[in-house]
């Protein structure tokens, strides 16, 4: 799969991301490293532990590298979770199913972007 | 180090910022041109700028971050002045207005939103760099333009008062003395009172102004200003016009109204002759209607004439001086400065000193720095920063050759930096952040001992900043006796900050032991391992000194017939006997008490007794009178109670050996307490 393709099967923007990172192979090199990025199991973590500040720092974190890389759909949902966070000491039962979005777009991304040729 | 390319120094940034996909995106775009530092967070970066500050040439700072976030590095970076030198760019994915304000209120150049884009992160990067570059340059410029106005200043105001000095016959020093005697009064009148209208910023002016007191000589004629002789009244009135004169000349200089210094030395110069009395001229000013400037440099005047070779006198030791005037023999002054005098009487003879030898050496180093800024190949920036980079290779270089563990500490943000050497050798990073509670607080140091050093450190003066202290240090598993040797640091401002500390630490083991080996061994004698007497003495005086009940008994014997040991078995065979009566005694005593051989056959012990003494003296007794192979073994005792010495051991001493005595008289191999009656003696 390329880079073009991958980015349209995750509901990212191809042409917005080219004409910020100016080349292919950065992208390619930046979007592989979300594979190593613990943000995410941070943020999981977090959340199961009811540490809110440390679930926003991480959400925080996706949302700024999702945006980054134009990774849109992500983007939105991390962004929603995020300002559900900000400030907050306590769980809210509205965070529930943002963060179930979050889940499912992150996991969406990640299947994508494993299939990228190396 | 700085790479070079083409000759150019390749610029630092800064990266803050906790996730690591940033930084290395902004590194990515970034690094082609300009060297990229990275930090994960606030504290590291600020261990970053601790270091580095005069190398880093722009910071990207994020603004949520765990540990220390963007706006306490802000404070931080503002607190220690750093924010005046190195520009930061925000680079946060917060657009909160709220934020971004806050972020510009606390010195931020500019904003650089998400997502990055290549093209912008450089264009922002590059503007600030550029802008900033200006503002320094402009800056540098004025202060260059100050500095070329101040010195012209200080020249003119050199030349006329030499001129002045010259026609009296006077050696140049007079004029520095007064600077220096202006400044030093002035400094330490500032530390008493606020109640005069002057400030420590106007040290310099007032030392400038004082150096034209006496342009009024100017005017007076040569036979009456060299006259080696007394002045007839007639000539002294004419003398006496020269402060009148001073301050007109200086009223004549058509420049700004009120500029200061032209204020001040037309105070210095007309009423530097004034008495706190009132009976000074030429206005016979009274009290503090005396300006205090002139107050100063009158007291200031007086001490340089009568410390220095005059054509009618010699010069006077400066105890001689400052008791002189202390008594009033050369007229009133305001006791505050007289006060101020007392103060700073310690350091002046040395201050003058050394104000002679400065002169000749301070001209060569003025020229050699014009030489090397007129040569011009670098620029000022440039060049400092290498000179810094020479420093920390230097610095390095040395610190990796001693094999000691160099430190430095900071107070705000707390850390601790090791030197490579250091680091290594305690297997601990370089920078450690938070010390108290880390490794280094509570592992090396024990946790209440390193506590304390940072306290003895912060209660020093920046007059007196060396802490010494020996610690039992653990380095690496294992505990060792090291030296501590630090010094405080402290800030510039006015009174100094206390700003941290830097040391080193030296194993001191290997000494430590053979000292308290050679301790040991003094103390001890040599055949059965027992204190000597006067260890001993030593240890019971200390007691009988401090114990409240002194429910205490000294027990002194020596063998029967012990010469017969010798004469029948031969002398190694009697150091045997007294090792075994050693050995004898160690085990039955505990370690409270305190057992000595005193020489040939002849033992101590001291020791507490609850309720009875008689049952542990008879106790020893009977384990002493032993066989030792086919030596029969029997001892005299003589017992003394602590209770009737009076806390005096020669005392004690004497009363138990009395005891001995009476023992040894009544036929040997028996005790006997000292009482005044024989009575109590107990016969075996």
């Amino acid at each position: 799969m390329t880079v073009k393709e991958c980015y349209d099967a995750m509901g990212a923007n191809y042409e917005e991301i080219i004409s910020r990172l100016r080349t292919e192979e950065r992208v390619k090199k930046f979007v592989l490293k979300i594979l190593n990025d613990k943000s995410y199991d941070l943020l999981i973590n977090s959340m199961e532990e009811r540490n809110m500040e440390e679930a926003f720092r991480a959400a925080h974190t996706i949302k700024g590298v999702c945006q980054n890389l134009a990774l849109t759909r992500l983007y939105q949902s991390a962004n929603e979770l995020a300002d559900m966070l900000r400030g907050r000491q306590e769980y809210e039962e509205q965070m529930g199913p943002a963060l179930e979005k979050v889940k499912e777009d992150y996991a969406d991304m990640i299947e994508q972007i494993q299939k990228l040729e190396v | 180090m700085n790479q070079k390319e083409n000759g150019h120094i390749r610029k630092k940034i800064l990266i803050v910022d906790d996730s690591e996909f940033n930084r290395s995106l902004l590194s990515d775009m970034l690094s082609d041109e300009y060297e990229i530092l990275e930090a994960e967070h606030g504290m590291e970066a600020a261990g970053i700028l601790h270091n580095q500050e005069q190398e880093i040439a722009l910071m990207l700072l994020d603004i949520v971050m765990p540990v220390m976030d963007g706006f306490e590095t802000l404070a931080i970076m503002n607190k220690n002045g750093w924010i005046k030198s190195i520009p930061v760019i925000m680079i946060s994915a917060e657009t909160v207005p709220t934020y971004v304000d806050r972020a510009y209120d606390l010195g931020v150049k500019d904003y650089i939103s998400r997502p990055f884009d290549e093209r912008t992160v450089r264009r922002r990067v590059v503007n600030t760099l550029i802008l900033f570059a200006k503002q320094k340059e402009l800056e540098h410029m004025v202060t260059e333009q100050i500095l070329e106005k101040e010195k012209g200043n200080k020249l003119m105001i050199e030349i006329l008062s030499n001129i002045v000095e010259f026609r009296n016959g006077e050696s140049g020093l007079h004029v520095l003395h007064i600077r220096t005697l202006t400044e030093l009064f002035m400094r330490s009148l500032l530390e008493k009172t606020d109640k005069y209208e002057i400030s420590n910023k106007d040290i310099p002016l007032v030392c400038n102004a004082s150096a034209l007191h006496d342009i009024g000589k100017i005017v007076i004629p040569e036979e009456i200003l060299n006259k080696p002789g007394r002045l007839t009244d007639e000539e002294f009135a004419i003398m006496k016009t020269h402060s009148e004169e001073g301050a007109k000349m200086l009223e004549r200089v058509h420049v700004q109204e009120d500029e200061p210094l032209l204020k001040t030395a037309y105070q210095i110069c007309r009423w530097h002759h004034e008495r706190y009395d009132g009976r000074g001229y030429p206005d016979g000013l009274k009290g503090d209607d005396i300006p205090i400037v002139a107050q100063i440099v009158a007291l200031a005047d007086v001490y340089d004439a009568l410390t220095s070779k005059r054509a009618y006198k010699d010069a006077f030791s400066h105890e001689k001086a400052v008791n002189m005037i202390l008594n009033g023999e050369c007229g009133t002054f305001n006791p505050l400065l007289l006060e101020c005098l007392r103060d700073i009487e310690g350091s002046l003879e040395k201050e003058f000193k050394e104000l002679s030898e400065k002169r000749d050496s301070q001209k060569e180093i003025m020229s050699t720095v014009e030489q090397m800024m007129e040569g011009g190949e670098l620029s000022v920036s440039e060049h400092s920063i290498r000179l810094l980079e020479h420093e920390r290779m230097k610095y390095q270089f040395f610190a990796t050759l001693s094999k000691e563990i160099q430190f430095e500490y900071t107070k705000t943000p707390e850390m601790l930096i090791l030197s490579e050497w250091g680091a290594k050798y305690l297997n601990m990073p370089e920078t450690i952040l938070a010390p108290r509670e880390a490794g280094f607080g509570i592992e090396v140091f024990n946790k209440s001992d390193f506590e304390q050093l940072l306290m003895d450190l912060e209660a020093t003066t920046p007059e007196e900043p060396m802490v010494e202290e020996v610690y039992l240090l653990n380095i690496n598993g294992q505990g060792r006796w090291s030296k501590v040797i630090a010094r405080s640091m402290w800030g510039e401002e006015e009174p100094p900050e206390y700003a941290g500390a830097i040391g080193k630490i030296v194993d001191i083991h290997e000494d430590m032991e053979k000292m308290n080996r050679l301790e040991s061994r003094a103390a001890h004698d040599s055949l059965t391992g027992l204190l000597n007497h006067k260890a001993a003495k030593g240890q019971i005086s200390e007691i009988l000194a401090k114990d409240e009940e002194q429910k205490f008994i000294l027990l002194v014997f020596d063998l029967d017939h012990f010469k017969d040991a010798n004469d029948t078995y031969g002398h190694l065979f009697g150091d045997e006997v007294l090792k075994y009566v050693a050995e004898t005694l160690k085990s039955s005593t505990r370690n409270a008490d305190i057992c000595a051989r005193m020489g040939g056959d002849e033992f101590l012990v001291f020791m507490p007794y609850k309720e009875e003494a008689e049952p542990q003296v008879k106790r020893i007794f009977n384990l002493l009178c032993s066989k030792y192979k086919e030596f029969q073994i029997s001892v005299s005792i003589g017992v003394a109670y602590a209770k009737d010495c009076g806390r005096d051991y020669d005392t004690l001493f004497h009363m138990a050996d009395e005891a001995l005595y009476k023992a040894k008289r009544s036929g040997r191999n028996t005790y006997r307490f000292y009482e005044e009656a024989a009575e109590s003696c107990c016969e075996q």
